[in-house]
């Protein structure tokens, strides 16, 4: 299913018929009011994502990544524009969305596996079964070990999992991440990379990953979304033709190569990206 | 942890600071005895030992200490208590904020000391103005903390319970509850040696009984060595009051000694360590 990326950009997003989308943004726009008049975080943003599929959101700060995303969660509203979550339009938080934000948040007064069970306690989710569930996603994280240990005895990157695993505890079909590696070592952050394509590959979860990283969106994803800053707009959206189940010596292919200096190229009048 | 932590006494530097105590009351007692002090102003530690254990063996310091001490925990409890809840109501409800915080700052910028002759003068001589005092006295203490608490907690941990469509009173009992539990301790903390303070001084001014109305009969009465004796109990009981809601803190916090466990990996704890802090910072 190739395709022209730019294409796809500019096709109004009803004209692809009768495929099914876990994520469809259409003409999305954020505005916001400050002291002297208004700022606009996002200008017109189409984007969608496929169930199963892997999209990264890439740009530099200031393009309305964060924004996008909380409002993807329902805890903004859009000015103007569409969102639907499968067939269902946004208007409110969702139960059936797992989040990963940019740091852990783990509560320090709960266990590891506490921490992973927070969504069944927000949701009032059957607690056996769940537990069993929290269990079962410790190990898919490699942490099975520090179930019972508090956040404060694990590092950076065993925190981070443990966000991972919370996120997916109450089964959403669809995980949004916030540039979640993006206060790790790069050493930490390739190892994570790699353990969320595992976890996505084995998960089959719709996934929406932001980052401003051009490697890491190009490793991870099926497709790119490339935004620009102000306003946040989507300058391309690019498949990633690679195979699925990389390994990090992918990095250095020359189509990974030209992915990533394709991306860069939008960026090169605006300054470093990363 | 290394032998030499100053926090952790060894038995070794134990020994040597009772060894130094000892010493220094050597020196006080042969100074009063061959400088002749008069024992109305300095007695000697001698009998100041002997006082405190006439005032026990007759079990008139447990009495009077018995009266205190429950004037300093009704009080710790009632004022205590409001503290905590005006300060959830502070926190949480901007129109309850509007109207109680003006009154609250009058309060604080009141000297309470100078409201005892009052309390005392309205409630009487019993046990009442006492814990009226105390309560007064340590009110504030917990109300600032309990805010400063909630309102300690950073937006995205609030959001990540929002997105998962949790309620905002799901927010109150998951996250700022448990949050601000390291502040209101140590609001507590403050506000039980408060407490102590406020019955001690509304006994001064007029009571029937109570270690502090004790202490104010037996200057009268230049029962200096008395004197020093009921101050020894009032420590006691100062330091026993703080070691018991120590022991409560670290039951009700009890991921806090977590931290001094040592980590599997070194970590980069910035926000454990933030929840940590222990400001009695004024409301922003």
């Amino acid at each position: 299913m190739a395709r022209l990326s730019n294409e796809l950009v500019e096709m109004p997003h009803r004209s692809t018929v009768a495929e099914e989308r876990a994520i469809s943004v259409h003409a999305l726009c954020k505005r916001f009011r400050v002291a002297d008049g208004a700022i606009t975080a996002l200008e017109n943003v189409t984007l969608d994502v496929r169930p199963g599929e892997f999209v990264a959101i890439v740009g530099p700060s200031g393009c309305g990544k964060s924004t996008l995303l909380k409002i993807l969660t329902g805890l903004l509203a859009p000015s103007t524009g569409e969102i639907r979550i499968g067939d269902v339009a946004v208007e409110g938080p969702r139960r059936d969305i797992g989040t990963v934000f940019q740091s852990p948040l783990l509560f320090a007064w709960r266990t590891v596996l506490e921490n992973v069970m927070l969504p069944a306690d927000v949701q009032k989710l059957d607690r056996a079964q769940h537990t069993a569930r929290a269990l079962s996603l410790l190990e898919l994280v490699g942490l099975s070990d520090f179930a019972q240990r508090y956040p404060n005895e694990l590092s950076g990157g065993m925190q981070q999992r443990v966000s991972i695993a919370r996120a997916l505890l109450h089964d959403p079909s669809i995980l949004l991440m916030d540039e979640p590696f993006g206060a790790l070592d790069a050493m930490t952050r390739e190892r994570m990379n790699l353990e969320l394509q595992r976890i996505w590959l084995e998960q089959n979860k719709s996934i929406l990953f932001i980052t401003h990283s051009i490697p890491e969106a190009v490793f991870l994803a099926n497709r790119v979304v490339v935004m620009t800053p102000r306003p946040g707009r989507v300058a391309e959206v690019m498949e990633i033709a690679l195979p699925s189940g990389r390994g990090l010596e992918i990095m250095n292919s020359p189509e990974f190569g030209a992915y990533v200096s394709r991306i860069r190229a939008h960026f090169g009048s605006s300054g470093v990206i990363d | 942890m290394k032998d030499d932590n100053p926090i952790r006494p060894t038995v070794a530097s134990r020994s040597l600071s009772l060894a130094l105590f000892l010493a220094l009351l050597g020196i006080w007692e042969l100074t009063v005895r061959y400088l002749n002090v008069p024992a109305f102003i300095i007695p000697k530690p001698s009998s100041v030992l002997l006082s405190l254990y006439t005032g026990i063996s007759s079990g008139l310091y447990f009495w009077h200490t018995l009266i205190t001490l429950t004037e300093v925990i009704l009080g710790f409890l009632i004022g205590a208590g409001a503290g905590f809840f005006i300060g959830v109501g502070i926190a949480i409800n901007r129109y309850f904020s509007y109207f109680v915080y003006p009154y609250a700052i009058v309060l604080q910028s009141l000297p309470k000391v100078a409201l005892a002759p009052l309390i005392v003068l309205w409630f009487g001589l019993g046990i009442t103005s006492k814990v009226i005092a105390a309560a007064l006295i340590c009110f504030f203490a917990v109300m600032v903390n309990t805010v400063a608490g909630l309102r300690s907690v950073d937006q995205e941990r609030i959001d990540l319970i929002r997105a998962l469509d949790g309620s905002e009173f799901q927010v109150f009992w998951m996250l700022r509850l448990p949050a601000a539990l390291p502040f209101i301790m140590a609001g507590l903390e403050i506000a039980l040696t408060f407490a102590l303070i406020g019955s001690v001084v509304a006994e001064f001014l007029g009571a029937e009984s109570g270690l502090g109305m004790l202490i104010q009969s037996m200057n009268f009465s230049m029962d200096v060595a008395g004197s020093f004796s009921v101050l020894v109990v009032l420590a006691i009981v100062g330091l026993s009051l703080n070691q018991l809601i120590g022991l409560v803190r670290r039951k009700l916090i009890y991921w806090e000694r977590r931290q001094e466990a040592s980590a599997v990996e070194p970590l980069e704890s910035a926000e454990s360590m933030d929840a940590l802090q222990m400001p009695s910072r004024a409301i922003p």
